[in-house]
């Protein structure tokens, strides 16, 4: 290079990669360089550093800097100058882009926003979003394809799936019943890509639009053209209004190298033998006790978990009776065939690429060729994610709850067994047995999933094969502790553990502890080991896994039983379920059928209701046909059963409430959101009644969301609130002028508990709305949200006839009136409640069918916020009611401050289900409802103190009924 | 042991003779107020701890102690008690817990609760809670006080907003490091022999304000300075902030944190509001009203004895606040920190005190809406607010925390620059 200019070297350290530039005195770039690290960040950046020297070829003075979320620690114990990212970033634009409005950038693991006019604003993601290019990595991996291969397919899309655009776990449990069902890789991959741009704008953007000139920056939207072409659209710009830069990848080192141009010029030399030799620090992260300390240790543990093993027999000259035990997991499939004795003739566990159907349908042909004429195959069950594409596909006799297929399976190593905990690909099932039944389930719920492919998922990012990770990990010195929070947040401890210096096999042992205290404290929520129980069975390919499993015990501080076939179990499970029924001949696909089997799938939406499910219709070899996704039996040709159903009877009961027409004050829209859910009766009333065309906004769906997603500026709070939002867009759609929204901190006092609350949310949004939705203001909406208190009786009439005179001329004595009304409504609306839940239990009794109080909010009856989980409790055969459809029964005492109207009802009904055998509770619980951290574990004493049986299902924007049905169908079984 | 005595609803009470036998161990939150907590505490016969341990198994054992989704100060708080009971310090039969109860509709009135269940699960029931609170709630025949300890009580309150605000002026200008905090240390030590005595109010304060003005300071350089607002624990607690203050002060800059009588009076005060606004009636009402008037007294005194010092800038009284919050809340909005926080960014906003960092517990409900919700809105009337909304919770990192502050002070600094 020349030597007669000076350079700035610029050196970004990010999540994953390091990239280097040098730059000239005239701004030119004169080197760059692009490479991973692999978790060695600073030996990385130090050999790029050098490269860069050498090609300047010169030992004359240079500036430099460091930017990158990986670079701040590094740059600070060498006493280097560092530029904050972002900013590098907006340097970088201001130079080489000239006017842009905004900027987005997605890097390995962060996403940022920067505003760059009408107020300079600069947005990174929090703590509770996710990856980007990480995630894109990791979807790609779960799918089998390579980057430009998922690329390339996301042209072919023809439909676009909803995959919850928050975090990499929440898509993943998206991703994979859609896999599991057979929809098509395109759409798939077009979807994720939309669930990114989604997650831009709802997560980042926060209420502030992006428009005018965006510049797209990062190495994501460098090389995935599709994911580009999604941001376009989705943002509706044109190539004007689109600027793809080159060399976008290294905006942030060239932001960092024109910052540092203006710092003070260092010798070449100097700053690599800072860089090398700064001290490591590792103070912040804590070490935590090696696995083995000793290789004795470690044969010995190996030696004891080596007694469980399971007979074999040989399947090639076998004859005889034979079981097959099909488990269609999330990312394994795994299969068993078994003989009379329960021994093993043949098993199968690999990954199911994304096709489950493909892999069963070829060892089902491996079995049927093996076994020829000698083994008659009696039964064929089937359990796991696939239960029901796997069952249909290839006319298997059962299909099992998973819970079951572990009782089963788990009985067969230890008859006492009383407590089981299965790590498997992405999820994690732990429970209780009590006399022979399930007794409590406990399920990740989706803000924890993980497990199994997380650990994958790391060990592929630092370069190492799952086992070789592990493998490392077992002797490790310090393995870093990593916390026990979701394992989404993992990623950015592990960075910080690579900050600080620690290496690959401290932070493999740390993962192992940190996804067993994830299990032990976050899922099982246990305070002491003996809680656990005495006979523990741990199983699920996870555990197969050395590390894992000695972390586990070690952190409950007993021994447990791994059966060697850990990971097959419930395939086994369902093999010795199979057999206990008893079939003569299972109807499971001859040899001719299964090579002569093909699938081919499509999706649509069903539109026989508001629900507006997305249908996967699978159709096999010879026209059968499966579909999935529905919940309700309507798209199969069936009808609504007669069956009672409150959620129903309620959502029924409110969407009667109609318009006047020619009224005399005009069209007043009512949002319905959050608390108005109960409240409609009383406010539709009171402002018909002083003469009002009371326009409510209906019920929620996803594109009720989509259009109000970009104004929430918390991305942290409940999924009803959020809807809220969309709510206020449809009433704006409509031409709406003016809007009606109360604030009421306080709820109707049904003598229920120590106060009367409505939670903070619930009672205050309605001001956040009209703080963060410009178009209120834009288009002159009159917004009212007075702050009101109904369940003051005595004075609330004089007080609503004073502010609805004030505000609109009404005279007093008709909005007196009108009050009493709107009383005498919200009465008979409550009243109707109470009787439906009256004659539901008595249908109940009259059909000896079991009950379930589906207990959660009023505003859980929206089909957007249930998702329709109610239709999955009467398809499978329950009378559903809701916690608001039991009469008040009085004052309800409880350990915790009894002080919120809706949460004293979840008491009352945990109380009312102790004492009546016939009835269950199941608490339907919005992710990110900070009450209900403190509802849910009392309502689970108290059920637990009537030993009684406490399920509880996190709902979310996620419309994946996955988890739900496995919870549902073990409730059911253990309450046979 | 003393002898387990129960009221009526079950809870255990902390009786004479265990304030006679026992220890209370005090969970940290602001250093100078829980000092002189404390200290007050032991002159009047009890045995007192402060808790100050910061590690990480407090949020380990607050993890196994409390649902994971529940607050992050209860969590810490209750982490922290759990920590101390389990290390071997103390005599599980002759200790005792204490806990502040606001009471109103934030997941904050059930922390006592929570750490009533915590300790059931520990087979540590026989531990007595006590609920320290200005609200005549959960009364235990053990701790009381004769009149003249209440006084000094709210005299704590009063010294020690003044004494943290000057402080916070005169640390990261102070010519010779340590000369503050050696004077924090000398002002609680005399204000303690006169038993914080609030009888000569104004001349006492402006005796603080004196000493304070009197240390050498540089003045030259600019600092940036850094705005503190949020949840009441987070903001203050460096156990529940990843010890900010020290962040921002290695950063070379000047932390301004609003003073704990807003905050009292803010609770007295929205029961006022609500009886007039609804016409009900609370049994709380007069001694809101009390509350409010008395410690609206005290800081009209306190400012008045900042503005005695031209160096120093002076907070704004309660009503100031709640004029400037009422474009954007209205003053009904009351739960957890309620309609304060949004007025607390705007107060330091007016006093040219641009750059914010608002805390808070990951999820905390109260400040979705008067937090990270009335950002926009503020930022709309106010282009220049340079306000950070960061989360702490048991998962969130240093790096991700450390990052986002940065880049509010890279902006703050440019902005400063170009002054």
């Amino acid at each position: 290079m020349n030597n007669n200019c000076e350079f700035h070297i610029g050196v970004d350290i990010g999540s994953t990669t390091v990239k280097v530039v040098v730059l000239d005195d005239n701004k030119q770039i004169r080197f760059k360089r692009y490479q991973r690290h692999h978790s060695r960040s600073r030996e990385t950046a130090a050999e790029m550093l050098r490269e860069a020297l050498d090609a300047i070829g010169s030992d004359a003075p240079v500036t430099v800097a460091f930017s990158g979320s990986a670079a701040l620690k590094a740059a600070a114990a060498a006493g280097l100058p560092f530029v904050q990212e972002v900013f590098a970033t907006r340097v970088a634009v201001r130079e080489r882009v000239g006017e842009a409005d905004v900027v987005v950038e997605l890097g390995g693991e962060d996403a940022k926003i920067l505003f760059l006019t009408n107020g300079a604003e600069e947005r990174m993601n929090g703590s509770c979003a996710g990856g980007t290019g990480a995630f894109i990595d990791q979807m790609a991996s779960l799918l089998s394809l390579s980057l430009p291969e998922l690329d390339k397919l996301s042209f072919e899309h023809k439909h676009i799936y909803h995959i919850a655009s928050r975090c990499g776990v929440f898509a993943k449990s998206d991703i994979q019943p859609l896999l599991n069902q057979g929809a098509v890789k395109s759409d798939i991959a077009a979807s994720i890509y939309q669930s990114i741009v989604s997650q831009t704008i709802a997560g980042l953007a926060q209420g502030r639009e992006i428009k005018g000139r965006v510049c797209f920056l990062g190495g994501p939207l460098t090389f995935l053209k599709g994911l580009r072409e999604r941001f376009v659209k989705t943002m509706e710009l044109d190539g004007a209004h689109a600027v793809f830069p080159e060399d976008a990848e290294y905006y942030v080192a060239i932001g960092a190298a024109l910052r540092g141009g203006e710092g003070e010029k260092m010798l070449p030399g100097e700053i690599l033998d800072r860089l090398l030799n700064a001290q490591k620090q590792d103070d912040a992260s804590d070490a935590l006790p090696p696995l083995f300390e000793s290789k004795e240790a470690y044969e010995a543990f190996r030696l004891r978990h080596g007694k469980n093993a399971v007979p074999r027999a040989d399947l090639a000259s076998y004859a005889g009776d034979a079981w097959v035990g099909i488990d269609a997991g999330s990312t394994t499939t795994k299969l068993v065939l078994i003989d009379g004795e329960g021994r093993l003739l043949f098993r199968y566990y690999a990954s199911n690429h994304g096709d489950p159907l493909s892999v069963v349908r070829a060892q089902l042909i491996a079995i049927r060729e093996q076994c020829g004429a000698r083994v008659r195959i009696r039964g064929a069950a089937v359990t796991g994610y696939g239960e029901e594409l796997i069952k249909n596909a290839f006319r298997c006799d059962e299909g099992i709850v998973e819970t079951t297929a572990h009782y089963y399976a788990a009985k067969a190593f230890n008859p006492d067994v009383d407590f089981i905990i299965d790590i498997g690909g992405q999820d994690m099932k732990c429970f209780k047995l009590r006399r022979g039944v399930v007794d409590s389930i406990m399920l990740n719920e989706a803000c924890s999933s993980g497990c199994g492919s997380f650990i994958e998922a790391f060990a592929s990012a630092l370069g190492h094969s799952p086992a070789e990770f592990a493998r490392l990990g077992l002797f490790a010195k310090k393995p870093v502790n990593l916390g026990s929070r979701c394992t989404v947040f993992m990623n950015s401890s592990v960075k910080q553990a690579q900050n600080d210096g620690a290496g690959v096999d401290d932070i493999s042992a740390g993962l192992s502890v940190s996804v067993v205290k994830n299990a032990v404290y976050k899922v099982i929520r246990a305070r002491k080991a003996a809680e656990l129980g005495e006979n523990i069975v741990v199983q699920g390919g996870t555990f197969l896994n050395d590390a894992i499993l000695r972390a586990f015990e070690m952190e409950i501080g007993r021994d447990v039983t791994r059966p060697e076939i850990a990971g097959l179990m419930g395939a086994y499970g369902a093999a010795l379920y199979s057999r206990e029924r008893g079939g003569s001949e299972s109807s499971l696909m001859a040899l001719a059928e299964l090579r002569d089997f093909s699938c081919s799938a499509r999706s649509t939406r069903c539109g026989l209701c508001l629900n507006r499910c997305r249908l996967t219709i699978n159709t096999f070899s010879g026209g059968r046909r499966f579909v999935s996704g529905n919940r309700c039996e309507k798209p199969l040709g069936g009808r609504d059963s007669d069956i009672p159903d409150a959620y129903e009877f309620k959502k029924e009961l409110l969407m009667a409430f109609r318009p006047r027409e020619n009224a005399p004050l005009g069209k007043i829209g009512l949002p319905m959101g959050l608390g108005l859910y109960e409240l409609l009766p009383f406010w539709h009333t009171l402002l018909t009644e002083i003469g009002f065309e009371v326009a409510h906004s209906g019920l929620s769906t996803r594109d009720l969301y989509l259009q109000g997603q970009h104004t929430i500026p918390s991305d942290t709070v409940c999924y009803p609130a959020k809807l809220a939002h969309g709510h206020i867009e449809r009433l704006l759609a409509e031409g709406v002028t003016t809007i009606f929204n109360p604030c009421l901190p306080y709820n109707f006092d049904q003598g229920m508990g120590d106060n009367h609350y409505n939670c903070p949310v619930v009672a205050f949004y309605p001001e956040l709305l009209l703080a963060n939705i410009p178009r209120l203001k834009e288009k002159n909406v009159r917004y009212l949200a007075p702050y009101m208190a109904p369940h003051a009786t005595k004075s609330f009439p004089g007080l609503a006839a004073k502010y609805f005179r004030q505000t609109f001329g009404v005279k007093p004595g008709v909005t007196r009136a009108a009050v009493k009304k709107a009383y005498k409504a919200y009465e008979d609306y409550q009243e109707a409640v109470y009787a439906f839940g009256d004659r539901a239990l008595a249908w109940a009794g009259e059909h000896n069918a079991q009950s379930i109080i589906l207990a959660g909010r009023p505003y859980h009856i929206d089909p957007e916020i249930n998702h329709g989980i109610h239709k999955l409790l009467t398809q499978l055969g329950l009378v559903t009611l809701s916690e608001d459809c039991l009469r008040p029964r009085g004052y309800s005492n409880v350990s915790v401050l009894n002080q919120w109207t809706y949460h004293s009802r979840l008491y009352a009904a945990a109380k009312y289900v102790t004492e009546h055998e016939r009835v269950q509770l199941v608490q339907l619980i919005s992710f990110g409802c900070g009450l209900d951290a403190i509802t849910s574990d009392e309502v689970k004493e108290i059920l637990e103190r009537g030993e009684r049986i406490y399920t509880l299902i996190k709902i979310d924007e996620i419309s994946n009924l996955g988890a739900a049905k496995i919870r549902l169908r073990s409730l059911i079984e253990a309450t046979k | 042991m003393a002898e387990l005595i129960y009221d009526e609803t079950g809870r255990l009470l902390f009786t004479e003779e265990m304030r006679r036998e026992y220890t209370i161990l005090v969970p940290m939150m602001l250093p100078i107020h829980m000092t002189f907590l404390t200290r007050v505490l032991a002159q009047n016969g009890f045995q007192v701890e402060l808790l100050s341990s910061v590690n990480r198994e407090i949020v380990d054992l607050g993890l196994e102690s409390v649902h994971n989704d529940t607050c992050y100060p209860a969590l810490l708080v209750i982490g922290q008690m759990m920590e101390a009971l389990q290390s071997g310090r103390y005599d599980l039969d002759k200790v005792a817990l204490i806990i502040t109860q606001t009471g109103g509709g934030c997941r904050a009135s059930n922390y006592i609760h929570l750490l009533r269940k915590a300790l059931k699960k520990r087979g540590l029931a026989h531990i007595p809670v006590i609920s320290f609170n200005l609200a005549g709630m959960e009364k235990n025949p053990g701790f009381r006080f004769p009149v003249k300890v209440y006084v000094e009580l709210l005299g704590i309150i009063v010294y020690a907003d003044l004494i943290m605000n000057l402080s916070n002026q005169t640390r990261p200008y102070e010519l010779h490091p340590g000369q503050t905090d050696a004077l924090v240390e000398a002002w609680t030590r005399r204000l303690l022999d006169m038993h914080l005595s609030l009888r000569r109010l104004k001349r006492s304060l402006a005796q603080i304000t004196a000493d304070f003005a009197a240390i050498p300071m540089n003045r030259e350089a600019q600092k940036v300075t850094v705005g503190v607002v949020g949840e009441i624990y987070i903001k203050y607690a460096a156990l529940g902030n990843n010890n900010l203050e020290r962040l921002l002060a290695d950063e070379g800059c000047e932390v301004v944190v609003p003073g704990l009588l807003d905050f009292i009076i803010f609770m007295g005060d929205h029961h006022v509001v609500d009886t007039k606004r609804y016409r009900i009636k609370f049994k709380k009402g007069l001694v809101s009203l009390l509350i409010k008037v008395v410690f609206s007294f005290f800081q009209r005194r306190l400012i008045g004895a900042v503005r005695t010092q031209p160096v120093f800038r002076a907070p704004a009284d309660f009503g100031t606040i709640k004029r400037l919050a009422g474009g954007y809340v209205s003053d009904g909005n009351k739960m957890g920190e309620g309609w304060l926080l949004t007025g607390e960014m705007l107060e330091l906003i007016h006093a040219g005190i641009g750059n914010i960092i608002c805390t808070q517990p990951f999820g905390c409900l109260p400040n979705h809406i008067v937090g990270k919700g009335m950002i926009r809105a503020i930022r709309e009337d106010h282009k220049d607010a340079n306000i950070v909304a960061i989360d702490y919770d048991p998962g969130a990192t240093r790096t991700n925390q450390e990052n986002r502050i940065k880049l509010m002070l890279t902006i703050a600094r440019e902005k400063l620059q170009n002054q």
